[in-house]
């Protein structure tokens, strides 16, 4: 036994009050969907949750039509006034973020570290950023370049926002408080392996006085995004999530006249010199490829080192990765939770296996996984040459592939070499290489010696496969302004 | 306790001399030092402070605490370092770091001025706590090396186990390391058989790339212990000084075969500190240094919070401050 061994931590489970089902939330009332009701389950136990209401196509009609009603009046009040919706629905969020947490962390299998720590506090502050925004529209610059006459600060309308299963509520977050700040209403459809915290919001809206049909929550699989995607009334689409569905929607919307933003996969090269910070490094990549189970679209999934570091940075990476602790995600001291579900756990033995058989080395800590649940440890490929499927495929899960060079513009070089371009890491004590590689980089994000930091006032978004429009910060408002 | 490290040192002598030869070299110029110093990879402030806050949020409760507070309470070197301090006050805090309270476990060592060390040595013969003694011209260390090397060896000759020393950080800042570096050694002989901890007040050193130069520094230079601060400057031990210099003694053992303590002193004063101190030594250098062979906290009240929680966790209750005695 170790000296030194932290007994069970467990966040308590009885500040979230769950019920057995849940319907629709339309129009301001819960309501119950005409498809059958599926089950959500937590991935760190297979237990059932709840049960939640699928949205037909002629649910999701009911939707479209209630935030049509609701936009005339959200959209004409003034923008100080919808300001007062947005911060108040922030300070609910902050005053509720350990019940949220918990869900999250039961719903999702995320390590209650990452979703009180992290997701919870950026919600919040995407809530606040966007409601300082509300009444400002007119100064954030678009006005100018409008023909129409006037100042670039008219809502679209009805905005459909399909979202993914990795950050349920951020992501919902990202969508919803833009969309509100600039007076459209929204429908928005959560993934059907983490509905819970959508529809908690919901509640949220509703203790907020939010008007009824401002938000609608409908839950389903992809037959109900799709029915939000294709809905004639939508005025404006947003989806994060596959490159794969990402081609439907776009195809499903074209010709349409409906604006579009897609927020896609990714392959992001975490970029490591050989006068990199060599501890805050590795957190780095481990924080880039680890943190969320590896699902995250801009995870640093391919780790560049430089040659001459190669040796002493994957020995300092797997002596770093033998104290990562996984297990019950609601531990206070887990790092590493569950896989989401079964499907994507299979995805990832299916590519990790790959890439053993295309020649791959691999390597995970000493960890015990539970016996029920979905989990994979985490993994570290090496010898990886830029043709393996898992250099050039996006796994979604905690596996690093690691690729060497010799040169700032061979980086640059395999960097590119992605159809992706969500996101980058440079790792480097020299300032300048830290600015001409960011300049020559093809990704919407470049971090420097961080990885995976968000902030509301900074947008995200991709290049290439990675998608198109930008979330967060002024650019996010472009998104759902008619300019 | 001193026969424990001559044996484990015994055992890596052959890898010491070996693998030391190519770093035996980087002392031989002003230029060589500077060189090997300045080509340690350097901290990310940011990333430091980061690492260092997570680790903060490890969540230490029930048999872990407990376990974790009587360790800690065994690592403690309690500390008086006072102008007003005399041999009564002395005394007094002998007998409490032999016998903290109920079955508490007794201290590693207490920590007093030169001149106060014969009292302590007296007060605690037969006890198995150590007697430690600031010296060097504590707490700025701005006297002159003959000084110095004399103040060790009398406090060496009044029964010292254990000598910490300020490095002189005019030298450091300036850059010249190899004066820094050549102090160190002469105190280190100075200490003959004592054990030398190399005082590196962080607070002035200022930055993070400075904190783990002068940690090598003083490895190199034949330190048993690199300890933070003297306590009497502000910032002493934060939770990322610790941290650099817990990565520090890692990365020299491995690469010299030789292992080096660590003493974080200066504003630990309650339970909660001392256990996320615990915390980066086990998910930083390893549990190899959760003894208090190879770890110190330097503090005074820390003691009586330790063992108000000790009590709280034993009986559900916290007894008030009186129950504990002020030494």
């Amino acid at each position: 036994m170790a000296i030194f061994e932290y007994a069970p931590a467990p966040e308590s489970r009885d500040v979230v009050d769950l019920q057995p089902s849940y319907g629709l939330f339309i129009d301001g009332e819960f309501v119950d969907g005409s498809g059958p009701a599926f089950k959500t389950i937590n991935p760190a136990t297979e237990e059932t949750l709840a049960e939640v209401a699928t949205a037909t196509a002629e649910d999701v009609d009911r939707a479209v039509r209630a935030a049509r009603k609701a936009f005339g009046g959200w959209s004409g009040l003034p923008g100080a006034e919808r300001a007062k919706y947005l911060f108040r629905i922030a300070r609910i969020i902050q005053e509720r973020s350990r019940e949220l947490a918990v869900l999250e962390s039961l719903d999702n299998g995320k390590p209650i570290r990452e979703a009180r720590d992290v997701d919870l506090p950026l919600v919040a502050a995407h809530f606040f950023y966007y409601a300082g925004w509300a009444d400002k529209l007119a100064y954030a610059g678009f006005g100018r370049r409008t023909t129409g006459g006037h100042s670039g600060d008219r809502p679209l309308g009805v905005a459909g926002q399909v979202i993914p299963w990795n950050f349920p509520l951020m992501m919902l977050a990202w969508k919803i408080a833009p969309a509100l700040a600039c007076g459209n209403t929204v429908v928005l459809k959560p993934a059907e392996t983490t509905p819970l915290t959508a529809l908690l919001f919901a509640d949220i809206c509703r203790q907020a006085d939010l008007p009824p049909g401002v938000v609608n929550i409908v839950t389903g699989a992809g037959e109900t995004g799709a029915a939000v995607v294709a809905h004639p009334d939508v005025n404006k689409v947003a989806f994060t999530g596959s490159t794969e569905v990402g081609r439907l929607i776009a195809r499903a919307v074209a010709g349409t006249g409906k604006k579009l933003t897609l927020e896609l996969g990714g392959k992001a090269a975490n970029i490591v010199f050989d006068d990199a910070a060599i501890d805050q490094a590795v957190e780095g990549i481990v924080n880039g490829i680890f943190f969320n189970q590896g699902h995250v679209c801009c995870a640093g999934s391919r780790l560049l080192v430089q040659e001459s570091v190669q040796e002493e940075l994957l020995d300092a990476l797997k002596r770093r990765l033998g104290t990562l602790r996984l297990g019950d995600p609601l531990d206070k001291n887990t790092d590493i939770g569950a896989i989401n579900s079964a499907a994507q756990l299979a995805k990832i033995r299916e590519l990790s296996d790959l890439g053993e058989s295309e020649g791959a080395q691999r390597w995970s800590p000493a960890c015990e996984l539970p016996s029920k649940g979905f989990w994979f440890p985490p993994t570290v490929f090496t010898q990886v040459a830029q043709s393996h499927r898992i250099a050039t495929e996006e796994i979604f899960g905690p596996v690093l592939s690691v690729l060497t060079f010799r040169t700032p513009a061979e980086a640059v070089e395999k960097a590119n070499n992605t159809p992706y371009g969500l996101s980058a890491g440079i790792w480097t004590e020299k300032g300048s290489r830290i600015l001409w590689m960011a300049d020559k980089l093809r990704a919407g994000v470049v971090w420097a010696n961080t990885f995976n930091k968000f902030d509301p006032a900074s947008p995200f978004g991709g290049y290439k496969e990675s998608g198109y429009g930008r979330e967060g910060g002024l650019l996010g408002l472009e998104a759902y302004l008619d300019v | 306790m001193p026969g424990l490290e001559v044996e484990t040192l015994v055992g890596d002598a052959v890898v010491v001399s070996t693998v030391t030869s190519s770093l035996a070299d980087v002392a031989s110029s002003d230029a060589a030092l500077r060189a090997f110093l300045h080509g340690l990879p350097g901290v990310d402030r940011v990333g430091a402070d980061q690492r260092a806050a997570v680790l903060g949020t490890r969540s230490i409760k029930t048999t872990a605490k407990a376990a974790a507070i009587d360790l800690a309470i065994s690592m403690v070197d309690l500390t008086t370092l006072e102008g007003a301090d005399t041999a009564g006050k002395v005394r007094a805090m002998c007998t409490k770091a032999a016998r903290p309270g109920g079955d508490a476990p007794r201290v590693a060592a207490v920590c007093v001025y030169p001149d106060l060390v014969e009292v302590a040595v007296e007060a605690l013969k037969g006890t198995g706590v150590r007697v430690a003694s600031v010296a060097t011209g504590f707490p700025s260390g701005r006297t002159s090396p003959e000084v110095k090397v004399s103040e060790t060896a009398l406090a060496v000759a009044a029964g010292a186990d254990e000598i910490d020393m300020v490095i002189d950080r005019g030298a450091f800042l300036s850059g010249r390391y190899m004066k820094v570096f050549e102090e160190i050694v002469a105190v280190k002989a100075a200490c003959g058989e004592a054990h030398l901890k190399v005082i590196l007040e962080t607070g002035e050193l200022a930055t993070y790339d400075n904190v783990r130069r002068a940690s090598w520094l003083a490895m190199l230079a034949g330190a048993d212990f690199i300890k933070t601060s003297t306590g009497k400057v502000s910032p002493a031990a934060t939770p990322s000084v610790t941290m650099i210099m817990l990565t520090a003694v890692r990365d020299f053992r491995a690469a010299t075969g030789r292992q080096v303590g660590v003493k974080p002193a200066g504003g630990i004063r309650t339970s909660k500190d001392a256990i996320k101190n615990l915390v980066l030594v086990n998910e930083t250098a390893g549990e190899d240094w959760l003894t208090p062979e190879w770890f110190r906290l330097g503090a005074s009240s820390l003691l009586n919070d330790l063992l108000m929680q000790r009590q709280k966790l034993a009986t559900g209750r916290y007894a008030g401050p009186d129950y504990f005695t002020l030494d």
